[in-house]
């Protein structure tokens, strides 16, 4: 369980991305730091706006103008990829990590055949033959459960529907068996049934590979059915972190306990299931204090221990119990 | 797993037919357009069979029988050096063509490359393209053709006559001030196509940036690149006959419409078919390729269905 433990396969320390528009400097990602392991699955938790996607872009390095990152250091197995050359990262991108969207149609090149670009993959990072490359398409199709794969791979993107799509970009992503797998909201635009179709793929080939897997998600569901850790975000910053069974039996932080409440649970009857009131802050002009100060309700209800702390400082992350990590004045 | 499959399998059937023929069919619909290919191909089944059809060398000097008019022998009489007009109208349609073929295809190259790397990386980059795009087109483009024409007119090509590096030139000339009309328009296709997510799809599966702009952007602009193509031929061959009538394009002997023009002044009054057959042909071919670039562009448009 220690940090520095040679299974650490991502290290994200510190990290801060920002954004320089004309209304302000967005501080979309402010001195994120969270670790990965080989083979486990870590939830990412939190509301739209929290920083999730520009985490996992600014770990690519996919961040475009006006954002940049600033700071703070992407340690993958062992290598800094904010100090990497740009054409090293390109050769690392899609053959040791890869990444997949939330919309899988619009993810796919709409003029080329989903063979010719799944087979595009081995064409660019291995130099293979355009034959040899729709070879294993085929195959990788065959695998990702994609039915009569032969002639589905002649099909183009807008003749498959959202779940299959989602399948071929699991199969280019997975093409080359990286270590390292995003998955930024994968199956937020599915239907239902197809969303656990999509899990359980995901979750199969994960075991096989031995891939590690960052889990974008807001979906508090498919965190307690897929993943091994949760870090859950907020305004830019992680505010708690714990392995899975924590974060359902004792969420800490008074906005992981919102989520949590806001999700219904069989057998326990509610007359309404609980909301967290008001908006993620604006991130151009954020409140001094703790960032969810504002929304927190356990803060008015501490109000005689805390005083105003909470509105005038943010907490730093601490550790409350093994792996498990908050950021919020009521503890220790 | 099943209920997938059989969705699949009906979408499938939906749709057998091609790309390809959906367009013909959106671009058989167009009337014009349709005519407008058929002329034109019978204009390069003319060109291309040239040797076959026309029945006298063009190059061929009867000066016993200059300046004829029409007789079954000759039918569109013959010229000041006494050679078949017929004959060299028919080989005209060959220069013509290829010139246009020829320099469409190294400025719209040359143009969608260019647009499509000032779109995809913006910035500074994207600023000096459109600065040089802008300052060539404010540029006065017959003037300045004919006076780098009139420039580089006693410039022969290694291995070539004097009339037949004129045709290299002015394919040169032509492509050099050709490219920016596709330029832009690909820039703009780009600069759509650089927002959307499987751009960014492509870099996170470790495409580079050139490869991106040559397998991802080009092809998906595909549609206005064929369409400006198909304009542009229909400009080059007006420009190439401006230039070879003003003298300072294809010389002769090589005949073109333009030159030709240019020799039928002298008769215009007593024989004015020899100077308006040629001005028809530009004509036609010109127009033809305006057409076909309207079909075509009605064709292409993804947002029509059917």
């Amino acid at each position: 369980m220690q940090r520095d433990g040679r299974d650490i396969l991502l290290d994200v320390r510190d990290l801060r991305t920002y954004f320089f528009t004309e209304d302000g400097v967005v501080k979309a990602v402010d001195g994120v730091s969270f670790h990965v392991r080989r083979g486990e699955i870590l939830g990412l938790v939190g509301e739209s706006g929290c920083g999730k996607s520009v985490t996992s872009l600014s770990i690519m390095r996919l961040i475009t103008p006006p954002g940049r990152i600033l700071g703070g250091q992407v340690l993958f197995d062992g290598i800094d990829l904010l100090k990497l050359p740009e054409p090293e990262m390109v050769r690392l991108r899609g053959s040791r990590i890869s990444m997949i969207f939330q919309q899988p149609v619009s993810c796919l090149n709409p003029v080329f055949k989903v063979g010719d670009q799944i087979a595009e993959v081995f064409q660019v990072h291995e130099g293979v033959s355009r034959v040899e490359g729709w070879r294993r398409a085929v195959e990788l199709l065959r695998m990702v459960g994609i039915p009569d794969p032969e002639r589905r791979a002649h099909s183009y993107p807008h003749e498959l529907s959202g779940g299959m799509a989602q399948r071929v970009m699991i199969a280019m992503a997975l093409a080359l068996g990286p270590e390292l797998l995003i998955a930024d909201e994968p199956t937020t635009a599915l239907d239902v049934t197809i969303q656990a179709q999509i899990l359980d793929l995901m979750r199969e080939l994960q075991r096989r590979m031995h891939t590690a897997i960052i889990l974008i998600t807001h979906d508090m569901g498919i965190v307690a059915e897929m993943c091994d850790r949760v870090a859950v975000m907020y305004a830019g910053q992680i505010i708690e972190e714990a392995d899975v069974q924590t974060i359902f039996t004792n969420p800490q932080h008074p906005y992981t306990r919102g989520l949590l409440g806001s999700i219904p649970v069989m057998g326990v009857v509610r007359p309404r299931l609980d909301t967290i009131p008001g908006t993620v802050p604006n991130l151009i002009n954020l409140p001094p204090g703790c960032r969810f100060a504002p929304r927190c309700q356990a803060r008015l209800e501490h109000q005689a221990r805390l005083g105003n702390r909470c509105l005038e400082e943010n907490p730093p992350l601490i550790h409350t119990g093994p792996g498990h990590q908050v950021r919020c004045w009521l503890y220790p | 797993m099943a209920t997938a499959e059989l969705q699949a399998e009906a979408l499938l059937t939906v749709r057998e037919e091609s790309y390809l023929l959906i367009v013909w069919r959106r671009f058989r619909r167009h009337r014009v357009a349709l005519m407008g290919a058929v002329i034109l191909l019978a204009f390069i089944l003319i060109a291309a069979l040239a040797p076959w059809i026309a029945p006298y060398d063009p190059y061929a000097q009867n000066l016993l029988l200059k300046n004829a008019g029409p007789s079954p022998a000759h039918w569109l009489g013959t010229d000041e050096l006494g050679r078949d007009v017929l004959s060299r109208l028919i080989y005209a349609a060959r220069i013509s063509l290829a010139v246009a073929f020829v320099v469409t295809l190294i400025s719209q190259t040359t143009g969608a490359l260019i647009g499509a790397i000032s779109g995809y990386f913006g910035g500074w980059v994207d600023n000096l393209i459109q600065r040089v795009v802008d300052f060539m087109l404010t540029l006065p483009l017959l003037p300045l053709l004919l006076t780098i024409s009139a420039l580089l007119s006693d410039v022969t090509i290694p291995g070539l006559t004097r009339e037949w590096s004129s045709v290299v030139i002015i394919i040169l000339v032509l492509s050099v001030f050709g490219w920016m009309g596709s330029a832009r328009l690909v820039r703009g296709v780009v600069l759509s196509l650089r927002e959307q997510t499987f751009t960014e799809a492509a870099r996170a599966l470790g495409m580079s940036d050139l490869q991106i702009v040559i397998r991802h952007m080009i092809p998906n602009a595909m549609a206005p690149i064929i369409v400006s193509a198909t304009l542009s031929l229909g400009t080059v061959i007006i420009l190439e006959a401006a230039l070879s009538f003003l003298g300072f394009g294809v010389q002769p002997p090589v005949p073109t419409w333009g030159n030709m023009l240019n020799n039928a002044q002298a008769d215009m009054w007593t024989q004015p078919f020899k100077a308006i057959i040629p001005g028809f042909c530009i004509f036609l071919t010109s127009l033809s390729f305006n057409f076909v670039g309207d079909g075509l562009r009605d064709a292409l448009d993804p947002r029509l269905k059917r």
